[in-house]
């Protein structure tokens, strides 16, 4: 009997090690390394041609400080958080409805959302802007309509990158913000009506308060993934509305820059990290109160 | 009323996600070369094409090989780490999960320039197999945490069953463990899976000019001159996306896997 | 017409109706709980009266005022829900002003309230802690007070004690009925425990499959159950098939048997059903010849302590029969006995 007892112990020991190898490894080389070597690029010295050389110098981060790129920081955090605050306001509600829909219905839309949510930045980027161009748009449904005179393309502009940045963040919105709605105790509205809160008053006194922890998440997730977007400001924008993103792929690709590029990425990465440092700490916090 | 408020909001934000949808598919089976919308005519010769035409072709057979290839490596690797946080947590294993989740709460760009450097570096710059695999490091969090949720739905006592009645790890995991997470396996190879085939910034980074997968197509497409074949293959993926989702759905308990509790509603 | 008037109240969903043409009259003042299985429909119809859900059928009208139409947040109930339904955000005292916070009462006031709530349910002096911190008990205490703070015209409760455990539940049941009695508030309580309305109920309204089968105060219930149902639902009970004979007697194993009443109009010779409690068969060795007696034969022996429960055998019927200990006959298994049903005890059942 104790000899089962120990082979099953010596069986429990020996397995980790061996299991975690596989994706040790793989997570450790091509992930860990990865950045690590971007990391080091980001203070190489920059060849013509688009190479680079080792090098340690600190021109890349200076040139992050430059009015120029100020400039693009501010403009992709200013239209980072906007899209997001638009993308919870409609989300919110929305996710909200979907969980107190009929379980086949959740299903189907579950479904739908998901395949919205899978489809790329090209694809999204290209749809938008056949949406709002002069031939092929919505204007032209205005104009059948008779709402219009004649079409009009709508893009490149502020508000078409902006639409296109709440697109993208809606579905991902939903995910985010589903598991603590569909979780929320159902009689607890019912709870606040029956002791006289209107529907309304219901929502603002006890629903938002009590998944104020998801909505705060949630607005720094859509967040960080607005301001990763790397194609929608470059293809429904003028250069004016390019965000960090769109820059590193043109420095990295197109300027053959990638020192640089690595440089701007390192500075976007810590950004990210801070602001998801964050959530878990207003996470920690509210979940212990 | 509510009900009204609560339908009208929901159409809203249905047709809002469904209108570019709607528009490349009108776009998709217009007659002439021109993006029209409302299509003048119809045809299904764009859909064709996609298959017909060799470098559409050649784009999508790329694709599709990538996409189950990084998908099988990504569950590949997220599988033993998820069982190994459950089986025994323990510091090393923890630190590994916390960076399998790094990968996707970066933004995809970041990771692209990584991997780029990296490849350069290590040789495989322009390789199909560098592309592989960093979309299987990529991608690797949405398996993992699927799994991850999984192993955590299963009932102690179903395990603490089977070792009374004499069961070792390896009996265990293979008839206990196994068929309990195998919803969560499926479905997190299809995450995967269709996202591998809907990604751009990485593959064309690590290798957009030599391998050409279909979005990089249509990226380029985008630049250099529109055909309505763009708005097919669009469409397509919409549709792989839909079946691949359906079918986890109809199988499994997709509310479940998206973090409701089940039985509700 | 004052106190709460239940109108043919139905609810469908499709094909399924949940309750199905309730007509309940509860007056000002009483306590009545709806009892049933899962399933019966109690827990819609509380739903229903509360304004939760909407009745397909039916009016709900208080004290002459037809409420049917009027919104959850306006009929003025209070009602306490089966997971209490505490607001995790807000500290106890939060919780039970919060009716009055929204009816723009003052802070003060509310404070005021809150303790003399507080008071009323037996929990001093809590009011600024956060709910997380209370026992099952003290929460339970908490949704009564939060329920009662804008003094409602009506008491719900769904289930509220069936997270408590047993001895819990015991306590909270006297001391309920007592803070009831005390405030002179119309209650309607949904559960699925017979004891817990034996309890506290004035009136015990007994569902199933969304109708009413019997409402009646418990004792009656239990004496004079209308049907099979009934009489199986509450407490245990024999159950024997007879054939009316005569209008006060019926035949049951080949023996005559005087019963209490007949129902009007019952044919000779038509099948009926007899109901006997356990406690009321009394039992005698064998041998002495009785009236209203079975010969049987004891299969089964059960000792409680607080009672003994001998189960018999008389040809193809069974039969319970429940002694107290000072009163045992010292019958063991394999004794021929005479299983005595005195008339007054057996009820012919509706059906």
């Amino acid at each position: 009997m104790s000899d089962v007892a120990d082979i099953a112990a010596f069986q429990r020991h020996a397995r980790p090690g061996l299991l975690l190898l596989w994706p040790g490894l793989f997570l450790v080389v091509f992930f860990l390394v990865p950045f690590g070597m971007m990391l080091a690029t980001s203070f190489y010295h920059r060849i013509e041609g688009g190479f680079f050389e080792p090098a340690f110098e600190l021109d890349n981060y200076a040139r992050l400080l430059s009015p120029f790129f100020g400039k693009v920081l501010g403009f992709s955090l200013l239209i980072s958080s906007l899209a997001a605050a638009c993308t919870i306001a409609i989300g919110f509600p929305f996710t909200y409805f979907l969980t107190r829909l009929r379980r086949p219905a959740q299903v189907r839309w579950l479904v739908f959302i998901l395949a919205v949510l899978s489809l790329s930045e090209v694809i999204i980027g290209f749809t938008w802007s056949s949406l709002l161009s002069r031939t092929a748009g919505l204007s032209n449904i205005l104009v059948w309509v008779g709402l219009m005179e004649s079409p009009q393309a709508w893009f490149p502009s502020f508000q078409a990158v902006l639409i296109g940045l709440v697109y993208i963040g809606l579905p991902y919105s939903v995910l985010v913000l589903y598991p603590a709605l569909s979780r929320l105790d159902r009689q607890l509205p019912e709870a606040s009506r029956m002791l006289g809160a209107s529907p309304f008053q219901t929502f603002f006194r006890i629903t938002v308060p009590i998944v104020r922890n998801a909505l705060v998440t949630c607005f720094i997730m859509v967040f960080v993934f607005d301001l990763g977007s790397y194609l929608l400001p470059q293809v429904l924008g003028r250069p004016e509305h390019w965000t960090l993103s769109v820059q590193i792929t043109d420095q990295a690709l197109f300027q053959a820059n990638i020192p640089f590029a690595a440089a701007l990425a390192i500075f976007l990465m810590l950004v990210t990290i801070g602001l998801v440092i964050l959530t878990v700490v207003v996470g920690r916090r509210r979940a212990g109160a | 009323m509510s009900a009204l408020l609560r339908n009208l909001l929901l159409a809203a934000v249905g047709l809002f996600l469904a209108l570019p949808l709607i528009v490349v598919a009108g776009i998709s089976v217009n007659q002439g070369q021109q993006l029209l919308f409302p299509p003048k005519g119809f045809s299904l010769s764009w859909y064709l094409d996609v298959f017909a035409a060799s470098d559409w072709r050649n784009a999508l057979q790329n694709s599709l090989f990538i996409a189950v290839c990084s998908a099988t490596l990504s569950v590949s690797i997220a599988l033993p780490l998820a069982y190994v946080v459950w089986h025994r947590g323990g510091g090393i294993a923890r630190a590994l999960f916390a960076v399998g989740l790094a990968p996707f709460t970066l933004p995809p760009v970041i990771s692209a320039l990584g991997f780029l450097v990296f490849w350069i570096n290590a040789g495989g710059y322009g390789q199909m197999y560098a592309t592989i695999i960093s979309h299987s490091i990529f991608l690797v969090t949405l398996p993992l945490v699927t799994i991850a949720l999984g192993f955590e739905s299963i009932d102690r006592q179903l395990i603490e069953a089977a070792r009374t009645m004499g069961a070792t790890d390896r009996k265990l995991f293979a008839t206990v463990v196994l068929p309990l997470i195998r919803p969560y396996l499926i479905s997190g190879f299809a995450f995967a899976f269709v996202l591998s085939l809907n990604e751009y910034i990485i593959a064309y980074m690590v290798s957009g000019f030599t391998v050409e997968t279909l979005p990089i197509k249509i990226f380029n497409a985008l630049r250099y001159g529109y055909t309505p074949i763009m708005a097919a293959v669009s469409v397509i993926f919409v549709l792989v996306a839909v079946i691949v989702f359906s079918l986890i759905a109809r199988f499994g308990d997709l509310p479940k896997l998206m973090g409701a509790w089940s039985g509700d509603t | 017409m004052t106190g709460l008037h239940i109108d043919g109240v139905s609810k469908s969903y499709g094909e399924i109706h949940a309750v199905k043409n309730v007509t309940i009259d509860v007056p000002q003042g009483q306590f009545i709980c709806l009892l049933g299985p899962s399933g019966c429909g109690k827990t819609t119809l509380l739903r229903m009266i509360a304004g939760l859900e909407e009745a397909s059928a039916g009016r709900i009208v208080l004290d002459g005022e037809d409420l049917t139409r009027v919104p959850a947040h306006r009929r003025n109930f209070g009602m306490v829900f089966q997971s209490l339904a505490l607001f995790p955000h807000l500290s106890v005292g939060e919780n039970i002003a919060y009716s009055l916070t929204l009816r723009g009462v003052g802070r003060d006031e509310r404070r005021r309230r809150a303790e003399e709530l507080l008071e009323l349910v037996r929990l001093p002096g809590v009011a600024a802690r956060p709910i997380s911190q209370l026992s099952g008990g003290q929460r339970q205490r908490v949704a009564i007070a939060r329920a009662l703070a804008f003094h409602p015209r009506l008491f719900l409760l769904d289930e509220p004690l069936s997270a408590l455990d047993a001895k819990l539940r015991e306590a909270m049941q006297v001391e309920l009925r007592q803070l009831q009695q005390r405030l002179g508030i119309s209650t309607i309580v949904v559960t699925h425990d017979q004891r817990e309305a034996m309890t506290m109920a004035d009136v015990v309204v007994i569902m199933k499959d969304g109708e009413v089968q019997q409402a009646a105060p418990p004792i009656e219930i239990y004496r004079r159950p209308a049907n099979s149902f009934v009489a199986d639902f509450i407490g245990l009970s024999n159950i024997l098939a007879a054939e009316a004979a005569g209008f006060d007697a019926v035949t049951l194993g080949g023996r005559r048997f005087r019963v209490d009443a007949l129902p009007a109009g019952t044919v000779s010779g038509s099948k009926l059903l007899v109901s006997v409690r356990p406690e009321d068969v009394h039992l005698l060795p064998e041998g002495e010849e009785r009236e209203n007696s079975l010969p049987a034969e004891v299969t089964f022996v059960r000792d409680l302590g607080a009672s003994v429960e001998f189960t018999l055998r008389a040809g193809e019927t069974e039969l319970l029969a429940t002694v107290s200990p000072r009163e045992h006959p010292g019958f063991v298994v394999g004794d021929r006995v005479l299983a005595q049903l005195p008339a007054a005890a057996c009820v012919v059942l509706a059906s």
